[in-house]
C-alpha cells in the first residue's frame, strides 16, 4: 500500500502534531530547569501543555479529513528512522486525547499548585513526557518508533504512579503496573516480529507489514499475542489486576488521563493491528474479543459496586467500559469477517464514540473525585457525605459526569451503549447459527453491565454528595477553585455535546470508520435524528428529548410554584420517627454494594472487620478483593519465586566456582561448535 | 624434514612457555609464582620479536618490546612490592591437590593440540605449530585460576592467560594489529593496578587475601 504521499515541507497537520508533541518534550525539560519557580510551572508551562493539547486536537480534526500523510524524522537509529503517520484512526484518537487533556491539564493547573516546587517539577516532567508519549504513539507509523513511544508512555506513567513513592502500597502498585506492562510490551514486540513475516526486517515500518504475506497460522498467532499485550494496557481480566492498584495511586489529573487516555492507546493499537495491519481472518477472532470483552465489562461492573474508595471505585468502572468498548471491537470483527460491513461499521462507530464519550467522563469523574480528595483529604466514601452543600460546583459538574457514565439521555453515554445495542438486536441474519443464539445473551449482557453502572453511579454519587457528612471535619472543606472549575466544564460540556449532537459525532468517525471496514454507518436520520441502517427500525433525536425534558420541567416548575407559592414552610413536624437522625444512620458505600456483593460473593474475597457490641464507637470495615489475584497471579509468582531460588543455587560466593562455570562452558563451546 | 635453526629456536622458546605454565600450576609459593611469571614473559618477548625477524613483521618488534618492559620487569616489579608489602609470602595451599592437577592439566594440553590442529592447518604462518601450545596455555592458566584460593595467584593466573593468547595470535596470524596490542597492554597494566587496589582492601576487611572469606558475599 502506497497511498502515503511523500513527504510535504509545507505546514501539514502531521508537522502540525510533530511540533505539539516537541512542544510538550521541551515543557517537560524546561519544568526541571524551573525548578526554582513553581509559579512559572503551574502558570505557564501547564497551560501551555494545555494550549498544546487543544492543538493536537485540532490538529488531528484537520488530519481527519485530509487523506493519509506520513513523514520520516531524522531521529532513531541509523538507518532506521521513525516514521510517522497521520491517518483518520490517529486522527481520530488524537482528537480524544487532546479534547480529554485539554480540560485535565486546565484542572491540573489549579489541582497542583500547592505542591513543593521539587516535586511538581518532576511531576511536570513525567506528565508533559507521558503526552508526548501518548501522541507518539497514535502517530507512528512503524514497530520500532511505535515500541519507543509504548514505553514512553509506559515508563512516565510509572513514575506519575509512584509520585508518592514513600508509601509502600504504592511503590507496590508501581511495581505491579510496572511489571504488567512490560510483560505485554513484550507481547507486542513479538507480535510485531511475526507481523514481519520471517522476511528480512524491513526497517519494521508498518508499510512493509501490511505488505506482508502471513499464514493464517501466523496472522491468528500476531493477532493473539497483540491481544495480550494490548489487553495488559487496556486492562483486559484477567490482565487487569494493576489497574485498581495503580489507577488510584496516583495524582487525580494523572488517574484522569490514565483511566480517559491511556487505555485508548490499547484500543487504538488492537484497531491498528487488527483491521489495518492483517485484515481480520478468521471469525473467531471476534468471538475471543468478544467473551474477553463481556466478562471484563460484567465483572468491573461487579467489582465497582463493592468498592469503598472513590478512586479505586472509579478505576473498576474503566475495566467495565474497556470490557464495553472490547465488545464493540469483537462484534466489529464478528460481522466484518461475516461479510455484513454495514453493521460491522455500527459497531465500530459505536466502539470509536464509547471510547471518546469514556474519555470524557471519566476524566472528568476522576478530576472531580481529586477536587473532593483535595478538599477533604479522604478517599474512602465511608468517611465523606454531604459534599454537596460546600461544593455545588465539583458536585454539578461531577453529577452530569456520573449521569453520562451511567447511560442515561441526552448524554453521551447513552448514545453509545444504543449504538451498541443496536448493532446487537440487528445482528439476526449472521450465517453461523450458533452465533446467532450466543449474540443475544451477549447483548443482555451489556445491558446488565449498563444498568449496574447505573447502580455503581448512583452509589458513588449518592454517598459522595449526598446525604450529611460522615466526618465532622468535612464542614471545613472548600470548593474547588476556578482552573479546577474550568477543566471540569470543560469535560462536562463534552459530555453534553457530545450527547446531544450524535448525527454530527457519527460524522466525525465516519472517516475512521471508512478506512478500517471500507463503508460508513448509514444515518437515516437527517442532522437532528441518529437513525442508525433504518429509520423505520429506531431512532434518537437527542435534542427533541433534551427540550421535551427541559419544557416538561419548567412547565412542573412554573405550575408548582403557582399553585403553591407562598405556601412553603420549612418546619420540624414529627421527624418522621427520626428525632436523632446522624450521619453514621445513612446507608454506606459498603451498605449499598451488599446486595451485589451477597448475589455475586463466589467471585470475590470478601475480608470483613465487625466491631465489638460493646465499642462505643463502632467501625465497620469491609473489603472485597479480587479472587483472580490467588487463583492465577499467586501461583505464577510463586513458580517464579522457586525458579530464582534454583537459580540462586548457583551462586555460591567462591570465585572458583565461577571461574569452573565459565571454564566449562569455554571447553564445552570449543568441544561442540568446532 | 628439518626446520630453519630459527624455527627450531621458536620452537623450543613455545615448549619453554608450556613448561613454565606446568610450573607455575605446581608452584606453592607466590614470590616463585612471580618469578616464574616474569620468566614466561621474556620468552614470550623473545618469541615475539624472534618471529618479527624472521618473518620481516617489523611490528613484532614493538609487541615484543611492549612484553618485556610490561610483563618482564613493571608487573614483576609491582606483584614483589605487593607481596611484601601485605606479607603474605606464604605457602599456597590449592583447592585440588598438585598431582592431580598436573594430570589434569596434561588432558587439557592433548584436548588443546587436538583442537587447534585444524586451525593450523588453515594458518598461513610458519608458527602455527605452535598454536596448540599457545591454546594450551590458555587453558592451564584457567585451570590455575581456578586451583588457588588466594588473590595474588589468581591475578597472575590471569595475566598467564593474557599471555597465551597473545602467543595465539602472534603463532596464527604473526599478532594483532598495533593499535590493538597497545589498548591491550594498557588494559592489563590498568587491571593490575586496581586490582592491586582491592588486594589492599580485601585485606583490610576480612584480615587475609584468601577469597573464600568471600563466600560471605553471597545472598543467603
Amino acid at each position: 500500500m502506497t497511498d502515503a504521499i511523500p513527504v510535504d515541507p509545507g505546514f501539514t497537520p502531521l508537522v502540525g502534531a510533530w511540533w505539539i508533541v516537541l512542544l510538550w518534550l521541551v515543557l517537560a525539560f524546561a519544568g526541571l530547569a524551573l525548578q526554582r519557580h513553581p509559579r512559572l510551572i503551574t502558570h505557564l508551562l501547564l497551560p501551555l501543555g494545555a494550549l498544546g493539547a487543544l492543538g493536537i486536537a485540532l490538529t488531528g480534526a484537520a488530519g481527519l479529513f485530509a487523506p493519509a500523510a506520513s513523514l520520516v524524522l531524522p531521529i532513531g537509529l541509523p538507518d532506521l528512522p521513525f516514521h510517522l503517520r497521520l491517518d483518520a484512526l490517529s486522527a481520530f484518537f488524537l482528537i480524544l486525547l487532546g479534547g480529554a487533556t485539554f480540560g485535565v491539564t486546565v484542572y491540573a493547573v489549579g489541582y497542583l499548585r500547592h505542591l513543593e516546587s521539587g516535586p511538581l517539577a518532576l511531576l511536570s516532567l513525567w506528565y508533559h513526557l507521558f503526552l508526548a508519549g501518548m501522541a507518539m504513539v497514535m502517530l507512528a507509523d512503524d514497530a520500532y518508533a511505535f515500541m519507543v513511544a509504548w514505553e514512553l508512555m509506559a515508563l512516565s506513567s510509572y513514575f506519575l504512579v509512584t509520585t508518592d513513592h514513600d508509601r509502600p502500597d504504592i511503590r507496590r502498585a508501581g511495581f505491579l503496573y510496572l511489571l504488567i506492562a512490560h510483560v505485554g510490551a513484550v507481547s507486542l514486540l513479538l507480535c510485531f516480529g511475526v507481523l514481519q513475516g520471517g522476511g528480512l526486517i524491513q526497517a519494521y515500518s508498518f508499510d512493509s507489514i501490511r505488505a506482508a504475506e502471513l499464514s493464517p497460522f501466523w496472522s491468528s498467532a500476531a493477532f493473539l499475542l497483540a491481544l495480550f499485550g494490548f489487553g495488559a494496557k487496556a486492562g483486559l481480566v484477567p490482565l487487569h489486576v494493576w489497574l485498581p492498584e495503580a489507577h488510584p495511586a496516583a495524582p487525580s489529573p494523572v488517574s484522569a488521563l490514565m483511566s480517559g487516555v491511556m487505555l485508548k492507546t490499547a484500543i487504538y493499537g488492537l484497531l491498528r493491528v487488527s483491521f489495518d495491519l492483517i485484515d481480520v481472518q478468521a471469525s473467531w477472532w471476534g468471538i475471543l474479543v468478544l467473551g474477553l470483552g463481556l466478562i471484563t465489562a460484567l465483572y468491573g461492573v461487579i467489582f465497582a459496586a463493592v468498592q469503598s474508595d472513590m478512586k479505586r471505585l472509579l478505576a473498576w468502572s474503566s475495566i467495565e467500559n474497556i470490557g464495553v468498548i472490547l465488545v464493540g471491537v469483537g462484534l466489529t470483527m464478528i460481522f466484518h469477517t461475516d461479510g455484513k460491513d454495514a453493521l460491522a461499521a455500527l459497531a465500530l462507530t459505536a466502539t470509536l464514540y464509547h471510547s471518546i464519550n469514556h474519555a470524557f467522563f471519566k476524566g472528568l469523574l476522576f478530576i472531580g473525585t481529586g477536587a473532593v480528595l483535595h478538599a477533604t483529604g479522604t478517599r474512602l466514601m465511608g468517611e465523606l457525605g454531604g459534599v454537596m452543600r460546600f461544593m455545588p460546583w465539583t458536585a454539578w459538574l461531577t453529577l452530569i459526569g456520573a449521569l453520562a457514565i451511567a447511560g442515561l439521555p441526552p448524554l453521551n453515554g447513552f448514545v453509545s451503549e444504543w449504538l451498541l445495542l443496536q448493532a446487537f438486536l440487528l445482528s439476526p441474519g449472521l450465517t453461523q447459527p450458533y452465533l446467532n443464539m450466543v449474540i443475544p445473551i451477549a447483548a443482555a449482557s451489556i445491558a446488565l453491565a449498563a444498568a449496574l453502572a447505573a447502580y455503581v453511579m448512583v452509589k458513588f454519587f449518592g454517598v459522595v454528595f449526598l446525604g450529611q457528612p460522615r466526618d465532622p471535619n468535612l464542614k471545613n472543606g472548600h470548593e474547588a477553585c476556578w482552573p479546577q472549575r474550568i477543566g471540569m466544564g470543560w469535560l462536562a460540556l463534552g459530555c453534553i455535546l457530545l450527547g446531544l449532537m450524535p448525527a454530527q459525532v457519527i460524522g466525525w468517525i465516519a472517516p475512521t470508520v471508512q478506512m478500517l471496514i471500507g463503508q460508513t454507518l448509514h444515518n437515516d436520520g437527517g442532522w437532528l435524528l441518529l437513525a442508525p441502517v433504518d429509520a423505520n427500525r429506531a431512532s434518537y433525536a437527542p435534542l427533541i428529548f433534551f427540550l421535551v425534558v427541559l419544557a416538561v420541567l419548567l412547565l412542573t416548575f412554573m405550575v408548582v410554584r403557582r399553585l403553591y407559592h407562598g405556601r412553603i414552610r420549612r418546619a420540624d413536624p414529627w421527624d418522621c420517627g427520626y428525632p436523632e437522625q446522624d450521619a453514621r444512620m445513612q446507608d454506606s458505600a459498603e451498605g449499598f454494594g451488599q446486595p451485589i456483593r451477597q448475589i455475586f460473593e463466589a467471585f470475590m474475597r470478601v475480608e470483613r472487620e465487625t466491631p465489638d457490641p460493646f465499642d462505643r464507637h463502632p467501625r465497620y470495615r469491609g473489603d472485597s478483593r479480587d479472587n483472580i489475584w490467588l487463583l492465577c497471579y499467586a501461583p505464577i509468582a510463586r513458580l517464579v519465586a522457586w525458579l530464582s531460588d534454583q537459580g540462586g543455587r548457583l551462586q555460591h560466593g567462591r570465585i572458583q566456582w565461577y571461574l569452573v562455570y565459565s571454564f566449562a562452558t569455554l571447553i564445552f563451546l570449543l568441544v561442540f561448535t568446532r | 624434514m628439518t626446520l630453519p635453526f630459527h624455527l627450531q629456536i621458536v620452537n623450543l622458546l613455545a615448549a619453554l612457555l608450556l613448561l613454565i605454565s606446568f610450573a607455575m600450576l605446581s608452584q606453592r609459593r607466590i614470590v616463585g609464582l612471580v618469578t616464574l611469571f616474569a620468566w614466561q614473559g621474556l620468552a614470550l618477548a623473545v618469541s615475539t620479536g624472534l618471529v618479527g625477524w624472521v618473518t620481516g613483521q617489523h611490528h613484532l618488534y614493538y609487541s615484543a618490546g611492549i612484553t618485556l618492559i610490561l610483563k618482564v620487569i613493571v608487573m614483576p616489579w609491582i606483584f614483589y612490592a605487593l607481596v611484601k608489602k601485605l606479607d603474605v609470602d606464604r605457602d599456597v595451599e590449592p583447592m585440588i591437590n598438585i598431582p592431580t592437577t598436573m594430570l589434569i592439566g596434561i588432558a587439557l594440553v592433548i584436548f588443546a593440540f587436538n583442537l587447534a590442529l585444524p586451525i593450523s592447518q588453515l594458518a598461513g604462518t610458519v608458527t602455527r605449530s605452535t598454536l596448540g601450545i599457545a591454546l594450551a596455555c590458555v587453558l592451564l592458566a584457567f585451570l590455575m585460576m581456578i586451583t588457588r584460593s588466594k588473590a595474588i595467584p589468581q591475578v597472575i593466573g590471569f595475566l598467564a592467560m593474557e599471555n597465551g593468547l597473545f602467543f595465539a595470535a602472534t603463532s596464527a596470524t604473526y599478532g594483532m594489529p598495533l593499535v590493538v596490542e597497545l589498548g591491550v597492554a594498557l588494559d592489563v597494566l590498568v587491571g593490575v593496578f586496581v586490582l592491586g587496589i582491592f588486594f589492599f582492601q580485601i585485606r583490610e576487611t576480612f584480615d587475609s587475601l584468601d577469597l573464600k572469606h568471600m563466600e560471605k558475599l553471597r545472598e543467603r
